[in-house]
């Protein structure tokens, strides 16, 4: 039950990856001057709408939560309404936060709300998937022994390595390199992006080899 | 009852032989710092002192008499002019290998090889007329050093103890002041460097990179040009880059069309002030970087003799001697160049022997000039060595009077030529001995004394880690350890004396402090690893997010951007340290309800739980806010064009429109206001606010007062031009009297808060209900009986206090209560805080109190979001400690501070309006007071958090009251058990355990210096690994001083802080006894 449920996980991380590393080369196919570094926005849009539609896609196809008892139609769709509101808050959030953290408040406001929607893709996103839009849940998984399944290991691996790439992203900006990656918000997002991929890698290796450690009670 | 006094006069005995023990180990870690600080200064910062003296025409600088059609008048002082104009050209980063001549056949290896086609022309077609050099420049090859040393013949160092700190104009004696003096005109076209060298000393001067020649002949004396785009080039692509030759090849149109227009009184001299790497870098003293080209040209034959095959070397000084004998001006007083002695050969015809003797009198001046100034410079400062003054000035003398011989046998007889090329050679001998010996003390670092100073800061570094993690055992001998290093310091130092009075090196006080150090060091760390090896934990200062921060702090400082950016740098890592703080929380559960840890615990500390969490939140953001908000204060390092330096920066006076102005006056009176309001209402609030202690009265009474001062200071100087004239001398009697007055209030208000510390207000109840639980019949048997009785007592007192609070009137009235007993030593220290911050507000402009305010706030939440984090020390009775975590928040917000008030860690950066604030007129000669005023204003961040430090003991003790204060409102209406609850002891925890408070504060005082020691090491690091690096002058060595100066003013403050703590705790005890005493009666 366990393994075919990390393989489950694992291949799913795969697929996640793959599509990331397609949103940096196909847009080039359709797109004239497409590059990521050139046309930052651009990418940083496809990037988070392709993650989106990966992720609803893989949690529709395996549904690691069994589906909870009333279904109705309009449950679903005030859930996804719901979903919709807190994403956008996240991001509102988030952009917030950038801000605190000392990005420009007026200038470059859509590269930092980009960035902001970029991180909540890679955090909020797969929160939404997988816990729905229920606050309480979602503090529960990020405490110490809350997570209840392996999906909710992988989301605090996933989460903490994307908020912590982003946080690194932000080291080269005042070095005097004079890169066009260095411009704000590029290397965060790139480190965003390196984060959650590497947490998309490293969740399922790391589940695997603390399997013997991980109990989960039941909720 | 004598015995009992015995007993207790013992345990007084014994905390007060720790506090003093406490306070002596971290001075003697002090000491150790800045001994290791002071070993590296003496070897890395080479300092000189400027000398104001000038040169005049009319007087000549030695005796003798005028050689050569010297007329001491302007136009020919010393000599006659042999030329009357030069154009000058300086090329920024001219090597020598850019202008050398290339064979025109050969392809060229590098693209920068045989570019300046003009020059290898005249070299080749009139040999007499142009010279090529190896134009020598001495380190540092930075620019300015560079163009000071092309004017004033000295060696620069990168401090040149001047009387001016705040520009950089030269305040020496130089050419363009003498080309001035003699009512030469100097048109000047290039870099605005040179305003800023020699602001108001060029009749003309055009301040644009490129410039354009037809008006060349309307100038009618000395012509500057300095030419950057090879520099530029260089810096940003390296010599070999194809841009580089292109660069040249402008560079040699230039040269040609001036070569062109050149007339025949006109000597042309190309130079370049310093080489470059091959990476386009300079700074350092690499061959690349110091060797730059010198080419010399005129209409007229200048050489007799054709030019060697190989270039001769000239070092740089030379050339301010060689052109100010040539244009007829006096050599610059601090000149300790040679003249070139080619240049003064007469006309190209004329006898060997009549060369020889124009070149000796040429060399006769210089010498006597060098002479002269090495005399002035020996009586003003000591650093040159004596006995090689002596041998120099024995060689002088000499050849001085061989000279005259000389000249008195020219009067009458044939003088042979050898016997003048022999004074020559002695007279070039006594120069060239004059520039070893300035160049040796003025130009070179010593490795040995760097290394030492980086190793004693290292290892004292070490020190304070391993003792921060020892001083909670109990049975470690500080004492005996303590005294046993200092001793051996001391026969250290004695030694190291004794040597250096047998060797006949002068004692260098430096040297002696840091043998001393070092020994004492070496006892103490030998003395500890006898002890046996102490648990691999106490080498790691804090869990794993703390090394990371901590390594972030160090390894920036390796890096002219980061140091550049630590403004920014500084306020995000202090973000993400308390976004940590409260993840962490998060993560522990500590945060929620629901979690594994909350669920388990009663439901009304559960409640309080839920309130925590929010709570916590709400603190981050507000956090979060001040550190966002307080960066709008801040100042641009020059470095960055892109960045804006804060309007709010400038004096209020100088916003221009009366309606902003007000506006902005009434923003700052508001924030005074609500700084004294929010220190009342947080005394208050402890109870403190009650007493009738004199500080407490001088809170009340004196803060409003010292605000009022601040407020009308404020208002006179921003508007003081507008004041009608008769109220004039009112008005500058007021701007020069309010900061006094203000400073004296402060003074006032902390002398009575030492008097009496003791900030709390006892009342005695008639009767109580409730029966007193130890009841105070006699006196205290013994001293178990007072260690029990004295708990009881505020354990009374707080109940008495929190019935009022909680219940107000008509509760049970108890025997004795004492209001801020829980909080009397956070209460001292606020008080201070408060008290120090207004007399810093008025060396800092107007709008600065808003950032002081953020500050304030900031710091306020910081200490209530650490307090959270650190949970309520509740029932644990020691031993106390406060986390890594805390500290290193506190240093960072030290850090951020001192830049949201307006610094940056440059020179040019530092505020130096404070030295006027209560002496408008300036100053007398004494430069300590204007020195005090500078400083508290720059290290005004380093005083207020190192003094307040310990509140990150003392809070969480505070926030206990508060967080119980809560609990209990919220069980008011419930049961009874209130009464045997245990009552929130507050600070008074901390007294019930004198040893582990003391070992608390010994071990924060230690953590603190700790913190800052490292990154006083990391400049060091920086400072020597990087001395060849570009930015070694501009960046790293100013962070290097700003630090070591803010560490020494960080850690005194410690010091002082720590001490009105112990001071405070002593007058509580005694405070306690008295009350003793007057229950006995």
């Amino acid at each position: 039950m366990k393994d075919t449920d990390i393989k489950r996980l694992f291949y799913a991380h795969l697929f996640c990856v793959f599509s990331i590393i397609l949103t940096t080369f196909t847009p080039s196919l359709f797109l004239e001057d497409f590059s990521v570094l050139e046309t930052h926005l651009t990418w940083m849009c496809i990037c988070s709408v392709c993650v989106t539609i990966v992720n609803v896609v893989l949690y529709l196809l395996i549904k690691p939560n069994p589906s909870s008892k009333r279904s109705s139609i309009s449950h679903k769709i005030s859930r996804l309404l719901k979903s919709c509101v807190y994403f956008f808050i996240s991001c509102l959030l988030y952009h917030a936060i950038i801000v605190l953290y000392g990005a420009p408040l007026i200038e470059l406001m859509l590269e930092t709300f980009l960035f902001a929607v970029l991180l909540s893709t890679f955090t909020t996103l797969p929160c939404l998937c997988l816990l729905g839009p229920n606050i309480k849940a979602w503090l529960r998984v990020f405490t110490k022994n809350g997570a209840t399944s392996i999906w909710d290991n992988s989301l605090q691996i996933t989460t903490l390595s994307s908020v912590v790439g982003a946080w690194l992203g932000a080291f080269p900006i005042p070095l005097d390199w004079e890169r066009p990656w260095q411009v704000w918000p590029i290397s965060c997002t790139l480190g965003a992006t390196f984060g959650y991929v590497a947490g998309l890698l490293i969740s399922p290796v790391w589940i695997y080899r603390n399997r013997k450690q991980l109990t989960y009670k039941s909720r | 009852m004598s015995s009992e006094n015995l007993s207790n006069m013992s345990v007084f005995l014994i905390s007060r032989m720790l506090k003093a023990l406490v306070l002596f180990f971290l001075a003697w870690v002090c000491f150790l710092f800045y001994a290791g600080i002071a070993l590296f200064t003496s070897g890395f910062l080479l300092t000189r002192l400027e000398l104001t003296n000038h040169s005049s025409c009319q007087e000549l600088p030695g005796k003798g008499p005028l050689v050569g059609g010297g007329r001491g008048e302007p136009g020919a002082c010393w000599t006659a002019p042999r030329f009357s104009r030069a154009v000058i050209v300086l090329i920024d980063a001219l090597r020598f290998d850019f202008v050398q001549p290339w064979p025109g056949g050969l392809p060229a290896q590098y693209p920068y090889l045989g570019k300046l086609g003009s020059i290898q022309h005249l070299l080749e077609t009139k040999p007499q007329h142009a010279r090529l050099y190896r134009f020598l420049a001495d380190p540092p090859t930075t620019t300015m050093q560079r163009l000071k040393a092309l004017t004033t013949g000295s060696l620069p160092t990168f401090i040149d103890a001047g009387s001016n700190f705040a520009s950089y104009a030269i305040q020496e004696d130089n050419l363009i002041a003498q080309l001035n003096n003699t009512g030469k005109r100097v048109v000047f076209m290039g870099d605005d460097t040179w305003k800023g060298l020699f602001p108001e000393a060029f009749s003309q001067a055009f301040f644009f990179p490129s410039f354009n020649v037809k008006d060349l002949h309307t100038v009618d004396s000395g012509i500057l040009e300095h030419l950057y785009p090879t520099n530029h080039c260089g810096h940003k692509h390296g010599p070999h880059h194809p841009e580089m030759a292109k660069k040249l090849n402008q560079m040699d149109q230039v040269l040609q069309t001036l070569v062109e227009r050149l007339e025949n009184d006109t000597l042309l001299v190309v130079a370049g002030d310093h080489g470059m790497t091959e990476t386009g870098d300079h700074g350092g003293d690499s061959k690349p970087e110091v060797m730059a080209a010198l080419f010399l040209y005129s209409s007229l034959p200048l050489f007799p003799r054709a030019p060697p095959e190989d270039p001769e070397v000239v070092p740089q000084v030379n050339l301010v001697p060689t052109l100010a004998l040539l244009l007829g001006l006096p050599i610059p007083f601090g000149n300790i160049g040679e003249v070139i002695v080619d240049l003064f050969s007469g006309e190209v015809d004329t006898q060997p022997l009549a060369t020889a003797l124009a070149q000796a009198s040429a060399y006769h001046l210089n010498a006597q000039q060098v002479s002269r100034f090495l005399h002035a410079y020996s009586l003003a400062a000591q650093d040159l060595p004596p006995e090689e003054l002596q041998r120099l000035q024995d060689l002088f003398s000499s050849a001085s009077s061989e000279y005259k011989r000389l000249l008195d046998q020219l009067k009458t007889e044939e003088v042979r030529e050898a016997d003048v090329q022999a004074l020559i050679s002695q007279l070039r001998l006594f120069l060239q001995g004059a520039r070893t010996a300035c160049t040796e003390t003025w130009a070179r670092f010593r490795p040995a004394r760097m290394i030492g100073g980086t190793v004693l800061l290292a290892f004292t570094c070490l020190l304070c880690l391993v003792t921060s993690g020892l001083t909670s055992s109990p049975d470690f001998p500080f004492l005996g350890l303590l005294l046993k290093s200092v001793a051996w310091g001391l026969v250290g130092a004695a030694l190291l004396a004794g040597g250096l009075i047998v060797g006949r090196t002068g004692l260098d006080p430096a040297l002696l402090c840091s043998g001393g150090a070092a020994t004492s060091l070496v006892a103490f760390l030998w003395a500890l690893k006898w002890r046996g090896k102490p648990p691999m934990a106490i080498f790691l200062p804090g869990p794993l997010p703390i090394l990371v921060l901590l390594f972030l702090r160090f390894a920036a400082l390796f890096s002219d951007s980061f140091v550049l950016a630590e403004a920014r740098a500084a306020p995000f890592l202090l973000c993400s340290l308390s976004l940590f703080v409260v993840a962490q929380l998060h993560w522990e559960g500590r945060l929620l309800v629901g979690g594994p840890t909350a669920s388990c615990l009663s439901s009304p500390t559960a409640s309080v739980a839920r309130r925590e969490g929010p709570r916590a939140l709400g603190l981050l953001v507000g956090l979060l806010l001040c550190v966002r908000l307080s960066s709008l204060f801040h100042r641009c390092p020059e470095e960055t064009p892109v960045c804006q330096s804060s309007p709010w920066l400038a004096p209020l006076s100088s916003v221009g429109g009366g309606q902003a102005k007000n506006l902005w006056y009434g923003a700052c009176l508001g924030a005074l206001g609500v700084l004294v309001l929010s220190v009342r209402f947080w005394l208050r609030r402890c109870g403190n606010l009650n007493s009738s202690a004199p500080s407490i009265l001088f809170v009340r009474w004196g803060l409003p007062l010292m605000a009022l001062g601040t407020a009308a200071h404020w208002a006179l100087a921003s508007g003081s031009d507008e004041a009608p004239p008769r109220l004039q001398a009112l008005v500058s009697g007021a701007v020069i009297g309010l900061p006094r007055v203000v400073l004296g209030l402060a003074a006032i208000g902390l002398g009575l808060l030492l008097w009496q510390p003791v900030t709390v207000l006892v009342k005695t109840g008639a009767s109580s209900p409730n029966p007193i639980v130890v009841p105070f019949v006699g006196p205290p048997a013994s001293q178990a009986d007072l260690n029990y009785v004295v708990p009881q007592i505020y354990r009374r007192m707080q109940e008495a206090l929190r019935g009022k609070l909680a219940g107000g009137g008509g509760q049970t009235p108890l025997a004795l209560a004492a209001y801020g007993l829980g909080s009397v030593y956070s209460a001292a220290v606020v008080t201070t805080l408060a008290l120090l911050v207004f007399p810093l507000l008025l060396l800092h402009t107007e709008r600065i109190i808003l950032a002081f305010l953020i500050l304030f706030l900031q710091s306020f939440l910081l200490l209530q979001l650490l307090a959270a984090a650190v949970g309520t020390p509740a029932g644990s009775p020691g031993p106390f400690s406060v986390p890594w975590l805390a500290i290193s928040a506190w240093a960072l917000t030290a850090t951020q501070t001192f830049y949201s008030t307006g610094h940056q860690p440059v020179f040019p950066a530092i505020h130096w309006n404070a030295a006027f604030v209560g002496f408008p007129e300036g100053h007398d000669s004494s430069p300590v007071l204007p020195a005090l005023l500078v400083g508290a204003n720059t290290f005004a961040s380093h005083l207020l958090f190192s003094v307040g430090c310990p509140l990150l003991l003392l809070w969480p003790f505070v926030c206990e009251g508060h967080s119980s204060t809560k609990k209990k409102k919220s069980l008011t209406s419930g049961t009874e058990e209130e009464g045997e609850k245990e009552e929130p002891l507050m600070e008074m925890r901390l007294r019930d355990a004198p040893h582990h408070f003391n070992a608390a504060l010994l071990q924060l005082g230690l953590k603190y210096l700790f913190i800052l020691g490292v990154q006083v090491l990391a400049c060091v690091l920086a400072a020597s690994i990087l001395r060849r690096h570009l930015m070694v002058w501009k960046v790293f060595a100013p962070k290097f001083i700003f630090e070591a100066v803010g560490f020494v003013v960080s850690s005194v403050a410690l010091l002082l802080g720590v001490a009105l703590v112990m001071w405070v705790d002593r007058a509580v005890g005694s405070w306690f006894k008295q009350l003793i005493l007057s229950q006995e009666r």
